[in-house]
């Protein structure tokens, strides 16, 4: 059996079943890691992965049984792991190790997994690129000329080029979903609340989440399995039953209603990805969906929406970081003043101070009415929006990005045309509810672009079922 | 100063009297070892949330309800930014929208101060200095820890009535269970807006803000220093400065903090973390069932039903450790004004002398009364048990035995016979007396004499109206 060509279902399998240990498994990820450190997706090989997957040979000859025993699993660098560095992609957290558990990280350690490396991401899950990150970029998987996309483009291109069999990504406006679009892959954000956030460095707390990024969407499915549930140490995660989505999964699309919306079929014209997207639409009529009109008029608007929510929470949520407790204080502060000037100077970087400032900007006194307040009811507007939309529709289809992955240090100077790369996605966050990427369709290079399927909240089983059912008809093209 | 009118208005923080801080499992206590007493929430560590203790809402709101608030439907909890090094997370989770409580009052002899709000917060931890080679430490016990903040209209109009006001808040947070308010472990703290203005005027003067108020005397010595201070200024020909000042109680004055253009923008908004809490009508009622007499009532049932003085009424209500050990003598025993009086003298007498703690049991001292009512034991015999319950915490049983109650009927009766034989001429002075009750109780301490008290009263009474019968 080889390992990689094993989906994350069959090697669970497998291993289970004592067909391949934990060991092999662990190992193979780990020198696969190896060889392509020129993709700067691995920041960290934990350095007990193998002996975690001894021991979990061990259990499983005992009886041990879960739904991950012994599958290797990569985190992003903004999960905690107790006892495991968790830098945020950030000089500011350099030497930061965790102190405890973030609940994924223990629902997957319940389940057997092991955690065997951290994934590169752009400094606290800011950017689009995975190019922010004090630990150098990441490249895309298919293409080292290009970028990964971001914020979780780590996670992303080691999945893309086989380094591990799934990898944890965190998605505030689109950080699982984009990356995984450049890199082949499928991701999924869901429902807000559905997977707690609890032990995740915050940048954004009302729209982020945590999600897994798999090589094909029924991997996705199963490892979205294990992460969901609420908490007790969380209280924005959802209390509410887990279903299963595998069995979600029908392989058929008819009679489904698939919602095209309007505001989508004007802002994907002249893009790389109008043929894909325009394809999908035409394969789910062939096979029996039905093609609805509907409308979210305030589309245009996710975007200075999000712009505005997420740098207020986000400068809110990085105060912690003042050089005084944990993180890494500037050797050159002479008192108290000093320790947070110099410290938040020196530790963090260019793109997380810009957001800092915006965010105080729209807090501030005076400004707060005009722009935190306008963004909240504008996103309360466009809930109830979607929710009249969902009436009509199982579901949205639209384009993950406008085209292929783009080239290294293209937007990095342009930090408007770098946010423009969430124009599709940051919608799902907005509203709270679950959005998939699925790849289909070829675009420059022959490089994959990405189709979205974004349903009403906590139907995840809805956005499974039409990304697989789209995944089988993309070719062999989803997976790399 | 007789031109003036002085304006004020308090900010009062209290801790809640909760087990739990008020956003993680971490325990609520005074006195640890500095950062024993934290967790990940509490030190703001990367990714941890906070996750509300219902019970301090709860509190907050019996607050609300001994001071006739309104208490909102839905409160939000808002974050407070700003950085400093003893707040762990650079933000203060608040209210400042939709805090739980709103209006409200509490009525003073002469006035009513009106309640603005009160809402829900968390302290924060505490900086330690030490010495110049350690410098600044921070412990972070206290971070995390419930904190109600009441804040009044500007309704108080001098430093008595300013300390009127803290003395009666600080009485319903005790008698409500909300609070211990205990000053001096900073368990409650409060922060004062003064201004003076020309006496009559409408227009209010110029506030300035006095912080670090850690007992009642320091709120009243910093009244008295500030509003004399402006006072002084205006005087002067000087204009009031809006400023936040430090009350140094060491020194007897105030020095200024901050101005008002370099105060901090809190940016507060929703904290994203946190549900909005829905406050049920049917919760509030529950609520306001659990909630026992506030002082002024009971000193209403003291006086009205037990027909205590207003004065007895006063002592037993202030504060609610008595009024508890009260209520509970009488459960075991009918007649308040006897526990009133054995509780305003004996008990009381023996706190001012040094007793942290009351050293007998309601159901003890009630014994003890129900003894002398009986003429079991004299009340002067009585009060030399209760010293030895008080001192050595005997038993009331064994006490009992020694001091009454003990001398055999028979043995009484002849004793009884004795003494009215050997003393003729007492006889003849009853038979012949204008007060011949004086002299009868000369017989009965004869007895007690000749038994040491140890003598059931009432028995040798009965002996000796009988012998005296037969003379």
């Amino acid at each position: 059996m080889k390992i990689d060509e094993l989906s994350l279902i069959d090697l669970a399998k497998a291993i289970s079943e004592q067909k391949i240990t934990s060991y092999d498994a662990t190992k193979f990820y780990i020198e696969k890691c190896e060889e392509r450190k020129d993709l700067n997706a691995i920041l960290e090989i934990f350095d007990d992965a193998l002996d975690k997957a001894k021991e979990m040979d061990e259990k499983i000859k005992n009886g041990f049984k879960g739904k991950l025993a012994g599958v290797p699993v990569v985190i992003k660098d903004n999960i905690l792991y107790k006892g495991k560095k968790a830098s945020c992609g950030s000089r500011f957290l350099e030497n930061y190790v965790a102190q405890y558990n973030s609940t994924v990280v223990q629902k997957m350690l319940d389940a057997g997994a092991v955690i065997f490396a951290r994934a590169n991401m752009d400094e606290f899950a800011m950017g689009s690129s995975t190019e922010t990150s004090y630990y150098g970029i990441t490249k895309n998987a298919l293409d080292p000329t290009r970028v990964p996309g971001g914020s979780s483009g780590g996670s992303a291109s080691a999945v893309g080029a086989g380094l591990t069999p799934v990898a944890l990504g965190t998605d505030t406006g689109g950080s699982i979903r984009q990356p995984s679009s450049y890199n082949g892959v499928v991701g999924i954000k869901p429902t807000y609340g559905r997977v707690s956030r609890y032990g995740v460095i915050a940048f954004a707390s009302s729209i982020e989440q945590v999600g897994p990024i798999t090589k094909n969407v029924k991997d996705n499915a199963y490892m979205l399995e294990v992460l969901v549930g609420g908490s007790e140490h969380d209280e924005t995660s959802l209390k509410t039953d887990v279903p299963s989505y595998l069995s979600q999964i029908k392989g058929s699309v008819k009679g489904l209603r698939i919602g095209v919306l309007k505001e989508i079929e004007e802002a994907v014209a002249g893009f790389e990805v109008e043929k894909s997207y325009r394809d999908t639409l035409k394969m789910l009529k062939e096979n029996g969906a039905t093609l609805v009109d509907v409308s979210i008029k305030d589309f245009k608007l996710t975007l200075p929406c999000y712009y505005i929510i997420a740098p207020a929470e986000a400068t809110s949520n990085l105060g912690r970081f003042d050089g005084v407790k944990y993180s890494r204080r500037s050797p050159d502060a002479k008192d108290v003043d000093e320790i947070y000037f110099k410290s938040r100077s020196e530790g963090f970087g260019k793109e997380v101070k810009r957001r800092i400032m915006l965010g105080n900007f729209v807090l501030s006194s005076g400004y707060f009415d005009a722009y935190y307040n306008k963004a909240k009811k504008l996103q309360q507007k466009l809930i109830n929006e979607s929710k009249e939309a969902f009436k009509k529709c199982d579901c949205f289809v639209l384009p993950t990005t406008a085209g292929v992955a783009f080239k290294l240090g293209a937007k990095s100077g342009d930090p408007v045309a770098m946010y423009k790369e969430d124009l599709f996605t940051i919608m799902a966050n907005i509203l709270g509810t679950p959005a998939i990427s699925v790849p289909f369709g070829k675009g420059e290079n022959g490089l994959p672009l990405g189709i979205q399927i974004v349903a009403d909240r906590l139907n995840e089983g809805v956005v499974y079922n039409v990304a697989d059912f789209i995944e089988s008809k993309g070719g062999d093209y989803a997976r790399v | 100063m007789q031109e003036y009118d002085i304006v004020i208005g308090l900010e009062v923080h209290s801790e809640l009297k909760t087990n739990a801080k008020v956003f993680c499992s971490c325990k609520n206590e005074f006195g640890q070892a500095p950062n024993t007493n934290c967790c990940p929430v509490c030190v703001g560590l990367p990714g941890a949330l906070p996750v509300l203790n219902k019970k301090a809402v709860q509190l907050v709101i019996k607050a609300g309800l001994t001071m006739g608030c309104e208490i909102n439907d839905l409160a939000v909890f808002e974050r407070k930014n700003y950085f400093y090094p003893d707040l762990a997370k650079a933000y203060q989770i608040s209210q400042l929208v939709r805090p739980i409580c709103l209006g409200g009052k509490i009525e003073l002899k002469e006035r009513e101060v009106r309640l603005n709000r009160i809402h829900l917060e968390e302290d924060a931890g505490k900086l330690v200095h030490s010495t110049a080679a350690i410098g600044t430490l921070i412990d972070y016990n206290r971070g995390g820890v419930p904190l109600m903040e009441l804040v009044t209209e500007p309704d108080i109009t001098s430093a008595d009535e300013a300390v009127e006001f803290l003395t009666k808040l600080r009485q319903r947070l005790i008698f409500a269970g909300v609070a211990e308010c205990k000053m001096e472990q900073g368990g409650m703290r409060c922060d004062v807006n003064i201004s003076v203005k020309k006496k009559g005027s409408k227009e209010l003067g110029q506030r300035t803000e006095m912080k670090n108020l850690n007992s009642f005397k320091s709120v009243y010595r910093a009244i008295n220093y500030e509003a004399k201070r402006q006072i002084e200024v205006l005087e002067n020909g000087g204009t009031i400065v809006q400023e936040t000042r430090k009350w140094d109680d060491n020194h007897g004055k105030s020095v200024s903090m901050r101005k008002k253009e370099t105060s901090s923008d809190y940016r507060y908004f929703p904290d994203p973390d946190m549900l909005a809490v829905e406050i049920s009508r049917e919760d509030v009622e529950n609520l306001r069932n659990e909630l026992p007499l506030m002082p002024e009532e009971l000193k209403a049932k003291y006086m009205g039903e037990y027909g205590l003085s207003e004065y007895e009424s006063d002592i037993l209500t202030k504060e609610k450790d008595l009024s508890a050990y009260f209520n509970e003598t009488i459960k075991n025993i009918n007649n308040p004004k006897e526990v009133s009086n054995w509780i305003l003298t004996e008990v009381l007498n023996r706190l001012k002398d040094g007793s942290e703690e009351i050293k007998i049991s309601p159901k003890d001292l009630a014994s003890l009364i129900s003894l002398v009512e009986k003429k079991i034991v004299t009340r002067t015999n009585a009060k030399e048990m209760l010293t030895r319950i008080w001192e050595n915490g005997e038993k009331i049983e064994n006490l009992v035995k020694e001091f009454g109650g003990n001398v055999d009927e028979s043995e009484l009766k002849t004793l009884v016979e004795n003494i009215i034989k050997n003393n003729p001429k007492a006889v003849a002075d009853y038979k012949t007396s204008d007060t011949p009750e004086k002299v009868f109780r000369w017989f009965t301490g004869q007895v007690m004499k000749e038994t040491r008290g140890k003598a059931n009263a009432a028995k040798a009474e009965e002996f000796i109206k009988e012998f005296l019968s037969r003379e």
